[in-house]
């Protein structure tokens, strides 16, 4: 336990430290490795609470996909050797009225959504801890008692059992009651990012070839 | 004693990890060391033989120690930052693929259950240090060498993973330990055996492996002949043999993916009953011989690769495009439409499950056939009165070639 939580405040810290970092970095590609780091410092805390898949997708999806992408596009269209952004103060300011108002958000989601499980026990248990389904929940905008069936496609008796979140430790999650409540949301997320990657790449090939056709 | 047990919960990451690290160098000096004997038998050479006996055992630690004091050499246009990162986070996308890789039964640092799909995700990171090493040298080798990199590595990434996906359709599982379990017994339950897609599943992952290691017929991104040395232009001593230990690790962790998906894993294949070497010998006699089972595989892949690298001449970079994205992708998606097909069909017509048979016994039958005929050979008739190699009666209607004026 002390471990764990050394282990989460060390990768937590860095994650931030390197976020930071990310931000004021004026090298675009030295951006670009602050937000690797970043990005593998998420994965981590995933690793730790036993989100493998989440972990694994995010290290995929970013750093595989998205980042490759980012370093690759600087080099096709790279002028100088060292590509180096100026930021305005407009653009600073409009970041920081953007970033106030996200922290606003999740704050008041944080604070607002009701976690079931005690702290401690979640982090014990982490293969029964649903914070995130309620962490989803919240920002979608549900409350305990409202039906999700809208969204989830899943009636309302089911819903109920599974918006009581607390489950027997030897007993097997039932696939209705739970699962697909649970992945569909991070589903959703993964497969819009996937299509960023796509529509990404497909606006290179297309600038290239653009390029060609006129040389 | 419960104490020494709360000591072991604790110590026993630290111990996976550093004897994981130990294991990775250790075969990576290994590795250079075939690297040199396994080309230079194929270009008719003798490759090391001085340091450390007949057969140049030692060659890799002088190697070693030569780059070690080698002047680390920075160049003045590169973004130092970058330049110093790059060959740290390839080897760490290297290694952290091992956490997963089970080398025994119950021999896994984790056992995650999404285990095939962590080490891909963490070996795609491994890319990414290429790229930025290559893009902090500020030369311009180094620049077209990462570019191919990244466009490379990006596009094998898609049909490796849907290779992967064939024999997970069969197990009902990413969980490699698992995986490895199923296989268990004679080598006819080998996946690779199991039916014809997954037999050219193997192919088609091995293939993209050896691509996504950035191996010959795929070293795109550090072609001699072409950008001096690619990505590690600029790189000397210390980084430069980063690099190639991250190589040589993930060219062994790749090799480790396809002989627990296809190859049955740690289990020998001449066990019947569908036991495990565990079951005859006890959990501690039994691992041992899983492990030595699943590096020696693993070690033939690898060897595998050497050969493919040293016989091949390697493609353009639009030929490994288009191998990719015309080729090894459409037959990579077939595969994948293939076996699920063949998963319901072989509810409904029992005798399919005996395709196994016809292709293991086929594909030894090949492999018999070959090494028979490789044994038979008659070679070629070098005089023995003659230095090798310069042959004046071998070839007895050669052209003389005129000087020129």
């Amino acid at each position: 336990m002390a471990l764990q939580n050394f282990l989460f405040w060390t990768i937590a810290a860095l994650t931030g430290l390197c976020a930071i970092a990310v931000v004021v970095t004026q090298n675009i590609v030295r951006a670009a490795a602050w937000l690797l780091f970043t990005l593998a410092g998420t994965a981590g805390i995933y690793f730790l609470i036993g989100a493998d898949f989440v972990g694994g997708t995010q290290l995929i999806i970013y750093v595989g996909g998205i980042l490759v992408l980012v370093v690759f596009g600087v080099m096709l269209t790279a002028q100088g050797p060292f590509v180096t952004m100026k930021t305005h103060a407009a653009e600073w300011g409009v970041a920081m009225v953007v970033g106030v108002l996200l922290l606003t958000v999740l704050v008041t989601t944080i604070l607002r959504t009701a976690w079931s499980p005690p702290a401690e026990a979640r982090m014990n248990d982490a293969a029964n801890s649903v914070s995130s389904v309620r962490l989803g929940e919240g920002f979608l905008g549900f409350d305990r008692v409202a039906p999700a069936a809208a969204l989830t496609g899943i009636g309302e008796s089911e819903q109920v059992v599974h918006a009581t979140g607390t489950r027997d430790a030897g007993q097997r999650p039932q696939f209705h009651e739970r699962n697909r409540v649970a992945y569909l949301l991070p589903f959703e997320i993964i497969s819009v990012h996937l299509l960023v990657v796509l529509i990404g790449a497909a606006y290179l090939a297309r600038a290239k070839r653009r390029q060609g056709a006129a040389s | 004693m419960p104490d020494l047990f709360t000591l072991w919960i604790y110590l026993r990451p630290f111990v996976a990890a550093l004897a994981l690290i130990t294991f990775m160098l250790i075969s990576a000096i290994f590795f250079v060391w075939l690297e040199r004997k396994v080309s230079a038998r194929i270009q008719d050479r003798l490759g090391p033989t001085r340091v450390g006996g007949k057969f140049g055992w030692l060659q890799t630690l002088a190697d070693g120690l030569k780059l070690l004091v080698k002047e680390d050499i920075i160049p003045d246009l590169a973004d130092h930052w970058l330049f110093r990162a790059g060959p740290y986070i390839a080897l760490c996308g290297a290694y952290l693929a091992f956490l997963a890789l089970p080398f025994g039964n119950g021999v896994v640092a984790q056992n995650l259950n999404i285990a095939v799909f962590y080490m891909l995700a963490v070996m795609s990171t491994e890319v990414f240090g290429v790229i930025l090493g290559a893009y902090g040298s500020g030369s311009k080798w180094a620049l077209f060498g990462g570019m191919r990199e990244a466009a490379q590595v990006v596009s094998y990434e898609v049909p490796r993973a849907i290779s992967v996906l064939v024999p997970v359709i069969v197990a009902g599982t990413m969980n490699l330990t698992d995986i490895s379990k199923q296989q268990a017994g004679w080598f006819l339950n080998w996946y690779i055996f199991h039916d014809p897609f997954t037999f050219l599943a193997f192919w088609t992952f091995f293939t993209c492996g050896t691509a996504s290691c950035k191996r010959a017929p795929f070293d795109l991104a550090e072609a001699e002949s072409e950008l001096v040395a690619g990505f590690h232009t600029e790189y000397s001593g210390f980084r430069w043999l980063i690099f190639f230990m991250a190589e040589y690790g993930s060219m062994f962790a790749i090799s480790g993916i396809a002989v627990i998906l296809f190859l049955g894993g740690w289990n020998l294949g001449l066990i019947p009953k569908g036991a495990d070497a565990t079951d005859l010998l006890g959990t501690i006699a039994g691992n041992v011989v899983n492990v030595l089972v699943f590096i020696v595989k693993g070690w033939v892949l690898v060897f595998f690769m050497m050969w493919v690298r040293w016989t091949l001449p390697r493609l353009r970079i639009d030929q490994v495009m288009t191998t990719c994205l015309r080729y090894v992708l459409p037959v990579s998606c077939v595969l994948l439409l293939g076996v699920s097909l063949w998963q319901l069909a072989e509810a409904e017509y029992l005798w399919l499950s005996y395709v196994n048979w016809l292709l293991a016994g086929g594909s030894i039958a090949l492999v018999v056939l070959l090494l028979a005929k490789a044994m038979t050979a008659t070679g070629l008739p070098t005089p023995t009165d003659l230095m090798p190699g310069a042959w004046p009666g071998a070839h007895p209607a050669a052209p003389t070639i005129a000087p020129r004026s």
